[in-house]
């Protein structure tokens, strides 16, 4: 019974494991590039980017169709384009990044929705919104791990700047340039991720498995490290449980993981070891030290 | 030798000055406090002198040093204290020099910071995330890892602000140990009884140079009066400075 429910759909469906194989890169990526996000105070900016890769997946649309590819490759240059003017007009002019990307995003986001208007059905409209990622071929589902890959590599060359920009930025610039350039490419990753999370999630879920597993991971660990970890799990673990809840109810599949997340950061707010509610109505007897 | 000059330096945001028109040396080896009322510019020097900010006009010479040879202790409320990094990985990047983007932190590196926590009193809290410390605690952190840069030109931003005695005299036992190692020194102060005893130079700042020398002639009544009356100069619709004019006119 146990096995028909949980195990079942993957052995038994190709397309259940291909979407198993996408939930899991998508975990790996993304969750680590989430905690950043957060930690940096970018949460809403990672939803704005989300917005900011429309235009250009729509002209990919409307040049190719529902072809993948394109899209994906339009959503990659509109959403560059958006974080890298947005970070250098926030780095030459002062004004806070936030507000510079608001400008762009928005922008972005009203040529994108005009553009899927002049060519797109309802049903492509869904699907730019809301992804499919039980959908998924060989071809993307290699795009989404290669995207994966690329992500977890230039992470480990950018780690150290991107921490120490974190915490103290004019330290950083003190003793050494590279913050700039981590900045950038930090961004650049965000924006890889959002399309590698567009194909399965679309551009409005896309920033969830991204978020919404580094909330969960602020409520259980003070540790960085440990952050990113339970933050991966958690990304992972909603994946799996949201494939799981989809094919047994039928509930769309990027609503159903986000839905999966949503409950683990609720769970995570109630009962969190870091400033969880019950832990704070009942935080026991006080230590000695 | 100077390790430090200033060429008619101004400092500002905007092309609005904060620091106007400052000229002098400082010696290496040389312990001098930079004081001024709050908006005086004593920080927009100190990041000026870092290079975190470029100059609007004027240049600032740093005898050959290198800018990774230069240590700066920011001002605490500029770092994030809720990000999630432990006392021992905040230190350990005092060794960012020898580190840089890979370098890997072995035994010996270890053992430097443990000695440089160590140093400022901090045994067994290397593991401590560092939004759990205490005002004091994090300035002596800020030490710790000033200590590891190993620095010729050591600048700290109002380094002992707002924490207690002890510390106060732990921390300024470090700044005299820095100088006595022939380490140049450059601190903002509020404290005018610890500038007295402590700093034999001191920078009187106020948007602009007061006086510059020994303490004992420029810490003085007058000078500190001047330096109160500094007015906020700010204007948005200020001409440009006439001071340039002239200078590009006798040019």
């Amino acid at each position: 019974m146990l096995y028909d429910a949980l195990i079942a759909p993957f052995t038994e469906f190709e397309f259940m494991r291909r979407a198993l194989a996408a939930a899991i890169a998508l975990a790996l990526a993304g969750a680590p590039i989430g905690v950043f996000l957060m930690l940096r105070r970018m949460s809403l900016v990672g939803d704005a980017m989300a917005h900011a890769i429309l235009p250009g997946a729509a002209i990919g649309f409307l040049l190719s169709g529902l072809n993948l590819f394109a899209m994906t490759a339009g959503g990659l240059i509109a959403g560059f384009a958006v974080a890298i003017l947005a970070g250098v007009v926030s780095r030459s002019t002062g004004l806070k990044e936030d507000a510079s990307l608001a400008t762009f995003y928005l922008a972005s986001l009203a040529l994108g929705v005009t553009i899927v208007s002049i060519k797109g059905t309802n049903i492509d409209l869904l699907h730019v919104l809301f992804g499919n990622i039980l959908a998924m071929d060989d071809q993307t589902l290699l795009v989404v791990a290669f995207n994966a890959t690329v992500t977890l590599l230039v992470l480990a060359v950018i780690y150290r700047p991107l921490v120490i920009e974190s915490v103290d930025p004019l330290f950083l610039r003190t003793v050494s340039r590279a913050g700039g350039p981590a900045h950038l490419a930090f961004l650049a990753l965000v924006v890889i991720n959002l399309v590698n999370g567009f194909q399965a999630l679309g551009t409005l879920l896309a920033v969830g498995l991204m978020i919404l597993p580094a909330g969960i991971a602020r409520f259980w660990s003070r540790d960085l490290t440990v952050m990113i970890c339970i933050a991966v799990v958690a990304a992972a673990v909603s994946g799996y449980a949201g494939l799981v809840l989809s094919f047994q109810t039928r509930v769309p599949s990027g609503p159903a993981i986000i839905l999966v997340a949503t409950v683990l950061y609720i769970v995570s707010v109630l009962f969190g070891r870091v400033g969880g509610i019950v832990r704070q109505l009942f935080p026991g007897r006080h230590l000695e030290a | 030798m100077a390790q430090l000059t200033f060429h008619n330096v101004t400092l500002g945001y905007d092309r609005h000055p904060a620091v106007h028109h400052l000229n002098g040396e400082v010696a290496r080896g040389a312990l001098v406090a930079v004081i001024g009322p709050n908006g005086a510019g004593k920080s927009t020097l100190l990041r000026g002198i870092v290079g975190i900010l470029k100059p609007l006009d004027g240049g600032i010479h740093l005898g050959g040093l290198d800018a990774r040879d230069i240590a700066y202790l920011p001002q605490s409320a500029e770092i994030d204290r809720s990000f999630p990094i432990s006392v021992f990985d905040f230190v350990g990047t005092g060794l960012w020099r020898g580190t840089g983007l890979f370098g890997g932190i072995g035994k010996a590196a270890r053992e430097k910071i443990l000695r440089a926590i160590a140093s400022v009193g901090l045994n067994g809290f290397e593991n401590r995330p560092i939004g759990t410390l205490s005002g004091g605690q994090m300035q002596r952190v800020l030490f710790a890892r000033v200590l590891l840069q190993d620095a010729s030109l050591i600048v700290l931003d109002e380094p002992f602000n707002a924490i207690d005695s002890k510390t106060t005299a732990d921390l300024l036992a470090l700044v005299k140990q820095w100088q006595g190692e022939g380490r140049t020194v450059l601190a903002a102060l509020h404290d005018m009884e610890m500038v007295r005893t402590h700093f034999s130079q001191t920078l009187v700042l106020a948007r602009g140079p007061v006086a510059w020398g020994p303490t004992a002639e420029v810490l003085t009544p007058e000078n500190l009066m001047v330096a109160m009356r500094m007015c906020e100069a700010f204007d948005d619709s200020a001409a440009a400075c006439a001071a340039d004019d002239a200078r590009s006119r006798a040019a």
